[in-house]
């Protein structure tokens, strides 16, 4: 099937069918990633650049590397380095961009609604990298695909996403995604970082991790995203630590071999314990491997739309 | 300029009346032969509108907006007043400032121009400016709008001296240290990842408005008032003897936060659309008389400061166009509303409210006349507008309550090309 967008900008954007076409399309290019010979023609003649505002590890490699395996184009564009420091603005940035006969934008920005502000101005279809704490939905796709790999099927999975919600991009997708698929997420931490109305994208809001970790299949500490913390939201690290993180004892409440997943990039000790982040539940770097499967089909899914236009 | 109306239904009414300009005023009679007879043909008349509380941008910021394309927006809208906010550059706290703004309304101006002066210096929240030297250049209330009056202990001296010289106060009411948000604070800020900002950032603030109006038996006026919990709050007061009086626009009585999906900053405005709840008690706010006025804000932006992403993008919509035949068709169409009392809150309340001696059709008072045609619906299109800018989420909506003639001062200011 197609992909009913030319772009991919969030996990509100797109239907459970689309979901399940991605996920799908995954798994071949997973087995292509495992091969000897991490080369296909998917994208050949086709470009792709990565524009980062923000700084990243995981998912911007991970877009170059889906990239080059399928034979794109690629380059990309940080915010250092770039005219983005004399004061150009995102949308001229983005054009000059598109204008060099792009394919795909990949773009992360710190402002909400980024991608959706320069999508409709653009010829190249763009993919949402992570804007501001609206939305992730690459990740979330990965995440998915991470626990269906495990457990075959996403309904009525119970999953329960612990931490700073109020500023996860991951959060929000990975509960509008997963209940569209199905899944029961739970979320649970402080007071202060559950935004009004959070259970209202398909998920329930705990009064605790324990309980939110209860029972669950899939355990999911989100970043305390220390950069982001404009306001008085928790009043120290350690505090943080002793009462909102998922250490040993917690996960023991969770189903015995639950899987413990974490977005990356983990605060040691703050989230959870390294013994956790290490723990064989933990399935954290198989992540990081699956987001360059995720992100070849995400690329291959929005090509092949393009290419029957 | 003698001027004939002919066959106008004055306000609304079923029967065909003329009415008689001559020498800027509504006049029994004319004393010769009229330079100008219109036949508005059965179309609605009114007392000019009076908006109370808007941005005409100018000095400072022309490029958005000045007093010449404003009032002509304005006239369009079918306005003879204005009355424009001092977060202008600079800022209109003293006397000369006030003295060019309304010079320069009178020599190039499209409506009467009636300038709110800043109630503190600079709008810095922190001194007197000076009401008096003021208000013999020509303003008619003290605002610190775009920002509260903050602290308590200024507010209370801002009242008290405004009393002195029987100026209204006006108060943009927001606790500053809850309002640091895109939209308002609820599902869908959540949903999109924004910032919110709480109804009690605005409900707080006008709660202490109305305990210290009434701990000082002082009047105090609520500027564009979002909430359900403001419009209680106001309405307990008022009936319980409190002389506050509160305004609000008709984006909060059309919209709510939901037009901000999508990420439109068009639907980006201060305080934010709100939800359902809210719409409707404005709409119970306004037909139970706790809202007294219905005004604009009207505040044009240029393309560069809208077209941005959302969080950066300036707050505020135009209104000038669209503020009668919104609140035509949302409010008095639907049977929300008389159309007296419709009137009552765009001209004969900000009149009153404002000490002007407008919002009258009587013989002897000033020519201002507003005429619309309340049968043809008509569809919006923000490319007509007069105004520099073009920030409405308005565009595409098919409306009642045209304009089809302006006379400010016994002057036409707008007239439909037929």
């Amino acid at each position: 099937m197609k992909l009913r967008n030319k772009d991919l900008l969030g996990m509100k954007e797109l239907q459970a069918d689309e979901i399940e076409e991605i996920l799908k399309t995954a798994e071949m290019m997973k087995m292509v990633m495992k091969s000897g010979n991490k080369k296909t023609s998917h994208l050949q003649g086709k470009s792709v650049v990565t524009l980062f505002y923000e700084n990243s590890t995981r998912t911007r490699l991970s877009f170059e590397m889906a990239s080059k395996f399928m034979g794109a184009a690629s380059a990309n564009i940080s915010t250092s380095g770039s005219s983005v420091n004399k004061g150009e603005s995102l949308l001229d940035t983005a054009r000059t961009i598109d204008v060099m006969s792009t394919d795909i934008i990949v773009m992360r920005h710190n402002q909400s609604g980024a991608p959706h502000f320069i999508a409709p101005h653009m010829n190249a279809s763009v993919v949402n990298a992570g804007d501001g704490m609206n939305e992730h939905p690459t990740q979330a796709l990965l995440d998915m695909y991470t626990m269906k790999e495990k457990y075959g099927s996403l309904d009525g999975l119970e999953v329960a996403i612990c931490g700073d919600l109020y500023h996860s991009r991951v959060a929000r997708s990975n509960a509008i995604g997963l209940s569209k698929m199905g899944a029961k997420v739970r979320v649970a931490g402080p007071a202060t970082m559950i935004p009004h109305g959070f259970g209202k994208m398909g998920c329930t809001v705990c009064s605790s991790i324990a309980e939110a970790v209860e029972g669950a299949d899939v355990v999911m500490g989100l970043r305390l995203q220390l950069e982001r913390q404009s306001k008085s939201l928790f009043p120290s690290v350690p505090e943080y630590a002793r009462y909102y993180s998922i250490d040993q004892k917690t996960l023991l409440l969770a189903k015995p071999d639950a899987l413990v997943m974490h977005p990356g990039p983990c605060n040691h000790g703050v989230e959870m314990p390294t013994v956790v982040y290490d723990s064989p539940q933990s399935v954290i770097n198989e992540q990081v491997t699956n987001g360059v499967a995720v992100r070849m089909a995400v690329l291959y899914l929005l090509m092949a739309r393009r290419n029957q236009e | 300029m003698k001027i004939h109306l002919k066959n106008g239904k004055i306000m609304g009414g079923n029967t065909l009346l003329d009415i008689f300009i001559e020498d800027g005023k509504i006049a029994a009679s004319l004393s010769g032969d009229a330079d100008r007879v219109i036949d508005v043909q059965g179309a609605a008349v009114f007392p000019g509108l009076i908006d109370a509380h808007c941005h005409l941008r100018d000095p400072g910021f022309e490029y958005r907006e000045d007093i010449v394309s404003g009032t002509k927006s304005a006239a369009k809208g079918g306005f003879t007043s204005v009355c424009p906010m001092p977060n202008t550059r600079p800022v209109c706290d003293n006397a000369s400032v006030v003295r060019s703004i309304v010079a320069k309304a009178k020599s190039e101006g499209y409506a009467n121009v009636f300038p709110i002066g800043a109630a503190s210096k600079g709008l810095a929240g922190k001194e007197l400016a000076e009401y008096g030297l003021m208000k013999e250049e020509g303003i008619v209330a003290v605002s610190d709008d775009g920002r509260p009056i903050g602290s308590a202990d200024l507010l209370m001296k801002v009242l008290q001296y405004a009393s002195d010289f029987s100026i209204p106060v006006m108060n943009h009411c927001e606790v500053e240290s809850l309002a640091d948000g895109a939209m308002n604070e609820g599902d869908i800020s959540t949903q999109l990842g924004l910032r919110g900002i709480p109804t009690a950032a605005e409900d707080i603030m006008i709660s202490r408005d109305i305990l210290m109006a009434e701990y000082l038996h002082l009047p105090i006026h609520i500027c564009h008032v979002s909430t359900q919990g403001g419009v209680r709050l106001i309405r307990e007061a008022k009936a319980r003897g409190v002389r506050v009086t509160a305004e609000t626009c008709p984006h909060y009585f059309v919209l709510t936060e939901e037009a901000c999906l999508g990420f439109d900053t068009n639907a980006k405005m201060n305080p934010p659309l709100r939800t359902e709840e809210d719409r409707l008690a404005i709409i119970e706010g306004l037909k139970d008389k706790t809202i007294d006025l219905i005004v604009t804000d009207h505040a044009p932006h240029h393309a560069d400061e809208k077209v941005l992403e959302f969080a950066l993008a300036n707050n505020g919509i135009v209104g000038f166009e669209t503020a009668f035949a919104l609140g035509y068709t949302y409010l008095v169409r639907p049977g929300f509303l008389s159309l007296e009392d419709f009137i009552a809150c765009m001209s004969v309340n900000p009149s009153k409210l404002l000490g002007l001696g407008r919002g009258t059709l009587a013989i002897g008072a000033p020519a201002d006349i507003s005429v619309f045609d309340l049968e043809q619906p008509f569809v919006f299109d923000k490319d007509t507008m007069l105004s520099k800018a073009r920030n409405t989420p308005f565009h595409g909506y098919t409306l009642y309550g045209e304009t089809n003639l302006t006379i400010s001062g016994g002057r036409i200011t707008y007239e439909k090309l037929c």
